[in-house]
């Protein structure tokens, strides 16, 4: 999805309006390195991204539909009370306590960092939705403030997926290594026993 | 132990979505899966598009300062005797009709300020005026068994089709008029079709010929690959 859309960037590498002020973006008039990319070309681009766009999108309904289902939900979506939690959870990560916080099934940031990555990924879809009919669903475009800020907000998006890909993948090898294969699997074989109090 | 097969299955596929992110564009096996969905998506986007909703509209004051035009011809096309010009309406039409630019007026002009939406991300907003083309067909009257139209024009080969609920729009129009002037040949001059809810490529310029079909028709860059719908 990522590497489709970094193609279709590369078309209009910029935000803002033809003959109008261009949004703030680090990434101007920038082409993306070969290998990033999947399409070959703008047709192939969008080719490839119309039709990632359907199994995101029933991963994402899937997993969400999941865990509203089996009450899941609880133990992943962060709440007020988890702001003091989530702030003595990074004293820990940042060895200025040594005691780790007692948690549940995901500690306050997991909560944090989980709950922010579903609401990414609607997000994405919306100003996807947003981008790609401007005209048949203008108020959704309008919502994000037009359809340049829609697509300026659909690339953010990407750039914030990229960095929590980062820091899940590198959290989960220094947490817990045998996470990575329940991951993937669903079955964990770690140190750690299931639903710790 | 099912795990290793799994995990066997992970790094495959991971491999395959590797491969993929190195500029691959599907190969001989993936390119056809690809059309076929891209077809599918046409028809999602059909059901997205309604017949009687009209795009945002924006205040002269707003126009783009530059406004992009793209032609496949080496040279902007232009005609070398604008009298002898025609468009040609033909096909699944009781009456085939001839018209010039004049002809083409005398059927109503509707005018509107609009964002245009290219493929490629830009957009820029313009005013155009033309003739509704649902008013042409009214003139030539159209037969019940037409279900697309096809679009041709002078710029070398270029043309393309539309479905006949997106043609039949009341903002679907064969524009003239471009920022309260006529139309310039970089725009499509002297007649181009113009709509808010399509993208650039299906807004096809140097209009020619336009035919009422069964079958639905290709078009120069849709046949490279570009979704056929086209619709925003």
């Amino acid at each position: 999805m990522i590497a489709s859309g970094l193609q279709i960037y590369g078309a209009y590498p910029r935000f803002g309006r033809r003959g109008g002020t261009l949004y703030p973006n680090a990434l101007h008039d920038v082409t993306f390195p070969h290998w990033a990319r999947l399409g070959g070309w703008l047709a192939g681009g969008l080719n490839w991204h119309f039709f990632l766009m359907w199994p995101l999108m029933l991963a994402g309904i899937v997993y969400v539909g999941y865990l509203i289902v089996s009450g899941e939900w609880k133990k992943l979506v962060f709440r007020p009370r988890d702001v003091p939690r989530a702030l003595a959870m990074q004293k820990y990560y940042l060895h200025l306590s040594k005691e780790h916080p007692p948690q549940g099934k995901h500690n306050a940031l997991q909560k944090g960092a989980y709950t922010f990555i579903v609401c990414l990924g609607m997000l994405s879809v919306l100003t996807g939705f947003a981008v790609y009919k401007p005209v048949q669903l203008s108020w959704l475009t309008a919502i994000f403030g037009g359809y340049q800020l829609a697509r300026y907000w659909h690339f953010c998006a990407v750039w914030l997926f990229v960095g929590f890909l980062i820091v899940h993948v590198i959290m989960v090898f220094v947490a817990d290594p045998a996470s990575f294969r329940a991951m993937i699997t669903g079955r964990y074989r770690g140190r750690y026993t299931r639903d710790e109090p | 132990m099912s795990r290793k097969p799994t995990r066997r299955a992970f790094l495959a596929s991971g491999a395959a979505a590797a491969l993929a992110a190195c500029g691959w564009d599907g190969g001989r096996h993936g390119r056809p899966l690809l059309a076929d969905i891209s077809r599918f998506n046409d028809w999602f986007s059909e059901r997205l598009f309604s017949e009687t909703r009209l795009a945002p509209k924006f205040d002269p004051a707003d126009r783009s300062r530059s406004f992009p035009n793209y032609h496949i011809a080496a040279m902007t096309p232009r005609l070398a005797d604008p009298a002898a010009w025609r468009l040609e309406v033909g096909g699944l039409v009781r009456t085939p009709l001839s018209l010039t630019v004049d002809d083409v007026k005398q059927l109503g002009t509707e005018r509107y300020t609009v964002a245009h939406h290219c493929v490629e991300g830009w957009s820029a907003i313009a005013t155009w005026a033309g003739t509704p083309l649902r008013a042409l067909a009214a003139r030539a009257g159209v037969l019940p068994a037409a279900r697309y139209v096809r679009f041709d024009s002078f710029d070398r080969d270029y043309y393309n089709g539309w479905d006949l609920a997106s043609a039949m729009h009341p903002e679907t129009i064969l524009a003239f008029g471009f920022n309260d002037r006529p139309i310039m040949p970089e725009h499509g001059a002297p007649l181009r079709l113009y709509a808010p809810h399509k993208l650039g490529y299906k807004l096809t310029k140097y209009l020619t010929k336009i035919t009422f079909t069964t079958d639905r028709p290709g078009g120069y860059w849709e046949d490279q690959g570009y979704p056929w719908y086209g619709g925003v």
